[in-house]
């Protein structure tokens, strides 16, 4: 043969080289392959995990500000509400002082009115009494001493006045 | 005090490293001296013998095992598989069954080198790269470490008594062809299972390639050894350029034709293992549509 080629040596290095093949397949290759798929595989889980609380996550946010959201609603439907409830009772206060006012304006008025009637019948009967009580005195004594008289009485009415 | 302690440690380990260069010097002025004094043996292989020998290999056959006379390159064909056998044992048992998440640094190169001739395959095949991964990870191995075995220069006595260095395996035309033809057998298997006939056709139609596959392999490794051998040949030239020489020719070739005949085989093999997406021509359909829009404008 050409260049010395020996097929009995080619085959002895083709069989060297299957025994090499199955050697570090064997021994190396498939075992260090599984480690780094298994490792490849935990890794992928790992980011799956972490995908997966990360949705989780932003679910949960997404709960949290309707429900913040909600909670201003309430708040502020609370806060109207109590202030609508302020005012009708504030109105109710004020306008039950009015009528109270009112009430005791016109009690006082119509006291005032009393009062001042009954004062003015009491100085009609006085003033009526004394006219009387001087005129009895005209008729029965002297003019001077009848005067006198009816001075003193009138002084001494407005002194009980007083 | 500490002080004139550590001065006189310092002084005593310049003197011991004096002593050891020293020491050293004279035995390679020695060593030097009786090369030259001794001369070379007159009686070897002519550098044309020695030449010729390690491309043909005509006379300096090796017994192997008693029972038939073989080229040197497949004595080193073997141990080299032995090493690798030796240490891929003593990794399957010690090492990886320690193997941890985060990865220490021989886990990592263990790792890097699967990884590398698994993304290898796995880049030019898309397709069916399992095995071509397993491949030529073992291809790639065994070129380079096949190579780097012949710096070691273990020295065997050829049936003629005469000692020789054990060659890389692949320098041998013999060991390079049965690599180029098995690879080229792998790219026609991996044709044959995703294509069918198709795909031997394919890789038929490439018929050169085994042959520019094992002579390249071969003229590669070749080369560097005949540097070598011929740097070697002469006294003279036989002081610190080999060292400079053989490790460059042999650390490069290890490197070059590792990544080209894997990178090869992964080309060629995801090449006639791809599988075609034209869509078969439907003639009898085509024709039929046709007829109907023919038979509207009527």
């Amino acid at each position: 043969m050409p260049l010395n080629i020996d097929w009995q040596q080619i085959l002895l290095h083709l069989f060297n080289f299957v025994l090499l093949f199955t050697i570090l397949f064997l021994l190396i290759y498939r075992p260090v392959k599984k480690f780094m798929e298994k490792r490849k595989n935990y890794y992928k889980e790992m980011d799956e995990k972490a995908k997966k609380n990360f949705e989780d996550s932003a679910v949960t946010k997404e709960e949290y500000e309707n429900k913040l959201k909600n909670a201003d609603l309430e708040i502020n439907t609370l806060r109207e509400n109590a202030t609508k409830q302020a005012n009708e009772i504030s109105e109710s206060i004020i306008n039950n002082a009015k009528a109270e006012s009112n009430k005791i304006i016109a009690e006082a008025k119509v006291n005032a009115e009393k009062e001042h009637n009954l004062a003015v019948k009491n100085a009609n009967e006085e003033i009526s009494k004394l006219v009387s009580d001087a005129t009895k005195k005209i008729v029965f004594e002297d003019t001077n001493s009848a005067y006198e008289s009816f001075l003193n009485s009138v002084e001494g009415s407005e002194e009980n006045e007083k | 005090m500490f002080q004139i302690g550590i001065k006189g440690g310092a002084n005593v380990s310049r003197k011991k490293l004096g002593i050891f260069i020293t020491t050293m010097v004279i035995v390679m002025v020695l060593l030097l001296v009786g090369a030259f004094l001794i001369g070379s043996n007159q009686e070897g292989e002519s550098i044309q013998e020695t030449m010729k020998d390690a491309v043909l290999h005509e006379h300096d056959k090796v017994n192997f095992l008693g029972i038939m006379e073989v080229n040197p390159s497949v004595i080193s064909a073997f141990i080299v598989t032995g090493i690798i056998f030796v240490f891929a044992l003593i990794v399957r048992i010690f090492v990886i069954p320690k193997f941890t998440i985060i990865p220490g640094k021989f886990q990592t190169i263990l790792e890097e080198a699967v990884g590398l001739f698994d993304n290898l395959a796995k880049n030019n095949s898309p397709r069916r790269n399992y095995f071509l991964g397993a491949y030529v990870f073992t291809a790639g191995v065994y070129i380079f470490i096949s190579t780097l075995f012949e710096l070691i220069g273990i020295q065997v006595v050829t049936v003629n008594g005469y000692s020789v260095s054990l060659p890389a395996p692949l320098s041998d035309i013999n060991g390079a062809i049965s690599l180029g033809c098995l690879s080229y057998l792998v790219i026609m298997m991996g044709g044959f299972i995703s294509n069918g006939i198709k795909g031997v056709g394919k890789t038929l139609k490439d018929f050169s390639l085994p042959i520019s596959m094992s002579f390249r392999l071969f003229g590669a490794l070749l080369s560097g050894a005949l540097v070598t051998e011929l740097v070697y040949h002469y006294t003279s030239m036989s002081i610190v350029v080999p060292v400079v020489v053989a490790v460059l020719f042999t650390l490069l070739h290890a490197l070059i034709q590792a990544y080209v005949l894997t990178m090869l085989t992964a080309l060629f093999y995801g090449e006639v293992s791809e599988v075609s997406d034209k869509p078969k021509k439907k003639f009898g359909k085509k024709f039929k549509k046709k007829s109907v829009e023919t038979k509207g404008e009527i």
